[in-house]
């Protein structure tokens, strides 16, 4: 957080004199300072930063991977998030689709957890229909106006 | 018609707005929900976090009598916050078990030394697989299972002081 307040209002030579070692000051402690929101000092998981030996496999996993939402920073993919959690969910995806399950089981896997919100693609179901035809329907409505405006044009 | 029509863009936009002034002032609940509270816990089987402490696993959860998992880890600061919370449930009678994420032994029993040490037995999840089998999506998180293995309650973020009447109730109603 910056303090408003101590920012000198207007700008005085001697103020500027004290300005500099504040400034000095403030990066350093910034420097100095530990994070409030802490993580823990142990290594990545063994496939959180690591492909697998099998491209096809890797494929399928990185393809996985970028429709996961990661949980901590929600609105990242778990394969763009640096989230220790988002790199133990890259773990998970790899290991269980090294194990030889269907990039789908593991979607659902997840999903039976933490709802469809963990997914970005949305499945084909009533509360979603607006979110799948309302494409159609623009595009539909796009025609229309565009249809009427040549017709009046040429006419 | 085509009067009508003219003002349609403006309308579209009235609305546009209105939606997203409702949306800043009343912004979507951001806590992701474990799915599998009513569920039976999914089976797990953890290393002892600490040498010579009980490991944890499914099958101490279904032993007749309910239990409470706290998902928890010595490097969380939350986690420090709730501490005297956990001993004081501790006191009133509840049974905690302690999954520790992403965490040392040498960690975990300093961290037990200095905020107090309230767990009947403590696994390790070093890959937060268990977190994530869980459905838990951070620390400090606590669940409420049944004696019967059924996953009763979830509790999302530190526990406060206002939140121990509605655990103590959950609690009773998983006996």
């Amino acid at each position: 957080m910056t303090n408003h307040s101590s920012f000198p209002r207007r700008r005085e030579p001697r103020f500027l004199l004290g300005w500099v070692p504040a400034c000095a000051g403030m990066t350093i402690c910034l420097l100095l300072a530990s994070p409030t929101f802490a993580d823990s000092d142990l290594p990545a998981a063994r496939w959180a930063n690591q492909q697998l030996p099998d491209a096809r496999q890797e494929a399928q996993a990185k393809a996985l991977m970028e429709e996961l939402r990661c949980l901590v920073c929600q609105g990242q993919s778990i394969a763009d998030s640096d989230a220790e959690l988002a790199g133990d969910m890259r773990a998970l995806v790899r290991q269980r689709i090294a194990a030889g399950e269907r990039p789908e089981q593991v979607r659902s896997w997840l999903i039976e957890r933490y709802g469809n919100w963990v997914s970005y693609r949305p499945p084909v179901e009533p509360v979603t229909w607006p979110l799948w035809l309302a494409p159609i329907l623009l595009l539909l409505a796009g025609g229309w106006l565009l249809r009427k405006r040549l017709v009046r044009r040429r006419g | 018609m085509s009067r009508l029509l003219r003002f349609l863009p403006l309308l579209v936009l009235a609305a546009f707005v209105a939606a997203v002034a409702w949306r800043l002032g009343k912004p979507a609940e951001e806590e992701i929900r474990s799915q599998l509270v009513g569920q039976p816990v999914p089976a797990f089987a953890l290393a002892p976090a600490l040498p010579g402490r009980a490991a944890l696993a499914s099958s101490d959860l279904a032993s007749g009598q309910p239990r409470m998992i706290n998902v928890f880890a010595s490097w969380c600061v939350p986690c420090i916050a709730e501490a005297p919370l956990l001993m004081e449930l501790k006191r009133q009678g509840v049974t905690i078990d302690a999954v520790a994420v992403r965490d040392r032994p040498e960690d975990i029993a300093a961290f037990l030394a200095r905020h107090g040490d309230p767990f009947d037995r403590i696994g390790s999840d070093p890959e937060s697989r268990l977190q994530l089998a869980l459905g838990s999506s951070g620390v400090p998180e606590s669940f409420i299972v049944d004696g019967r293995g059924i996953i009763r309650y979830q509790h999302m973020g530190p526990i406060e002081p206002d939140d121990l009447p509605a655990i103590m109730r959950e609690w009773e109603a998983a006996r």
